[in-house]
């Protein structure tokens, strides 16, 4: 067991090379003639469940654990470079020539970057100072 | 009307998309093994480097301006040319990938305003991949090319998208272009053509044909067509590839026999994957070594060998044997060698291929090689290979590799939080 969710890590790192897909056990069925056809009536594919556009989807790592409950260290992100961001996404940034990542708040007509940790100040969005939002965090996994 | 669209400084773009700190600097990529400079951002432009520029000789220049240097890293270009390709197949159903940056798309039927669509498919991809590009439209391939590299010459003008659509835009951009940046004329026809006194496209198009046909055989004349607007060069749709090479240059000089077979070993095995990949069998192989040409006191010696296969196949072990007896025979004792290559051709296709009575691949291999592939697709490449191959991974000289940031689990981008 412990192997194949090993397994399906890899696979999710290539959407397009494979498609793993699992059973998903459906309405089992009463009565006497039950055949095992309609035990079985469709897949979950991790891939489709979680990337949209596979041309435009991007991996990373979270390093460290100053991000209070959002993030923890060595969670996988799953990052949309397609998405346009919105009030409340989390946002991959590159902010003083470092990637960071930061909830994106609005105020009275002003764009924060907020982060998780508390203790850290607010990033109120300049353009002078080169802010570029890289792309938008989809999902994140967290092994157990 | 056709699109021709070009990645800008593909390689040095690729390297910015996961390290934004590169953008408004000087970036340069390096051949295989570091041996030459095979891509340049405009600020690497700027500063002097000629394309093909032999690494030792200009690091000197790289320190003086701090150029960021790269080894190529082909596994991310790959994959960043395939994200791009697939993005823009969604806007023409004809689709032909020239090269790993460039891909023209038929637009034949699709109404729509040529220019928009253009900023369109670039705003798109830009958003989603990261990689700048820019696209000419036109209504032949050859005029596309140059819209493309009028877009690209005039990014404020054009937004980076150019469309010829007139005969006055067709004219003016023939005025402009030089000879020999016409798409296909090679250094050589641009000299026959400067000795004639044609130093612009527009000269170009304006020869008799009986001149360009004599002097510039067919595809200079259909070359000339196209630039006069009417539609010659076709589209090329994908097909199966016609032969499978795989070549390196050495890190080192080999001089025994032994390394230099473990080296066409591996090759033989990489083309043969790539055979199977396409479902082909081959009927001919082809082995080739060569000395270092930069020891000139050394004996130089550039042999090869073409082997005719008594059966077609695309078993590696069946044909890293057939190398290996080429190699035998070319090979000679007491020399350095710095490079080698195996080249399969002459395909049939594996599907309809009729066995003979005598001679065949042995049909046991077939399914090995089924089980190779996908262990070494599975895993990691090279997971399972021949004894014969060599055990070192990378021989290449690589040393200033970036990582592989959409190929490997362990290499991508890590955010510190």
């Amino acid at each position: 067991m412990k192997k194949e969710l090993n397994t399906q890590k890899i696979e999710l790192i290539q959407p397009e090379s494979s498609e793993q897909k699992y059973p998903y056990i459906g309405n089992v069925q009463a009565g006497f003639p039950s055949p095992a056809d309609d035990f079985f009536h469709d897949y979950i594919s991790l891939d489709e469940l979680l990337v949209d556009h596979k041309e435009t989807t991007f991996f990373a790592r979270v390093s460290g654990s100053s991000m209070g409950n959002d993030f923890s260290d060595g969670d996988l992100l799953i990052i949309d470079k397609s998405l346009e961001w919105e009030e409340n996404k989390i946002a991959l940034c590159f902010i003083d020539g470092e990637f960071t990542l930061k909830r994106i708040k609005m105020n009275d007509g002003k764009c924060y970057l907020v982060p998780s940790n508390k203790d850290f100040p607010l990033f109120e969005v300049n353009y002078e100072q080169g802010v570029t939002i890289w792309g938008v965090v989809k999902y994140s996994i967290r092994k157990h | 009307m056709y699109a021709l669209i070009d990645c800008n400084n593909f390689y040095a773009s690729c390297e910015r998309v996961f390290n934004p700190t590169l953008i408004g600097i000087p970036v340069v990529v390096l051949s295989n093994n570091d041996g030459c400079v095979i891509a340049r951002s405009n600020e690497a432009k700027a500063i002097g480097i000629p394309m093909g520029a032999p690494a030792f000789e200009y690091e000197h220049r790289f320190r003086r301006y701090k150029v960021k240097v790269f080894s190529a890293n082909f596994p991310l270009y790959g994959d960043m040319s395939r994200r791009v390709m697939s993005l823009l197949s969604n806007y023409s159903p004809h689709q032909e990938i020239y090269s790993i940056d460039e891909c023209f798309l038929n637009l034949e039927g699709i109404n729509v305003d040529l220019q928009k669509y253009g900023l369109e498919m670039k705003a798109r991809i830009e958003k989603g991949t990261g990689i700048p590009i820019s696209i000419g439209t036109a209504p032949t391939k050859a005029l596309a090319k140059l819209a493309n590299r009028i877009a690209k010459k005039f990014p404020n003008e054009t937004g980076g998208s150019y469309v010829i659509d007139t005969e006055e835009k067709r004219i003016k951009a023939l005025k402009w272009l030089k000879v020999e940046d016409i798409w296909g004329v090679g250094r050589k026809n641009a000299k026959k053509l400067y000795a004639i006194g044609a130093y612009k496209a527009i000269d170009f198009v304006n020869l008799s044909e009986a001149w360009v046909r004599k002097n510039m055989t067919i595809t200079g004349l259909n070359l000339q067509k196209d630039l006069k607007g009417i539609p010659t060069i076709e589209m090329l749709e994908p097909e199966k590839k016609k032969s499978i090479g795989t070549s390196r240059t050495f890190e080192t000089d080999l001089r025994s026999f032994d390394e230099v077979r473990e080296r066409i070993t591996t090759f033989t095995s990489m083309s043969a994957e790539k055979l199977r990949e396409q479902n082909s069998f081959c009927k001919r192989l082809i082995v080739f070594i060569g000395t270092n040409p930069f020891k000139e006191h050394e004996t130089q010696y550039y042999p090869s060998i073409q082997i005719k296969l008594p059966f077609p196949t695309n078993s590696t072990l069946e044909l890293v044997k057939f190398a290996h007896e080429g190699l035998k025979q070319i090979f000679k004792n007491n020399l350095y060698y710095k490079r080698g290559g195996v080249l399969l051709t002459d395909f049939v296709d594996a599907s309809v291929y009729q066995p003979s009575l005598f001679f065949n691949s042995d049909p046991k291999h077939k399914k090995l090689m089924e089980v190779i592939d996908k262990l070494n697709d599975k895993y990691h490449r090279d997971v399972v290979r021949l004894a014969s191959q060599d055990e070192r991974k990378h021989k290449m000289k690589q040393a200033h590799l970036s990582q592989h940031y959409t190929t490997d689990i362990n290499e991508i981008l890590t955010v510190e939080v």
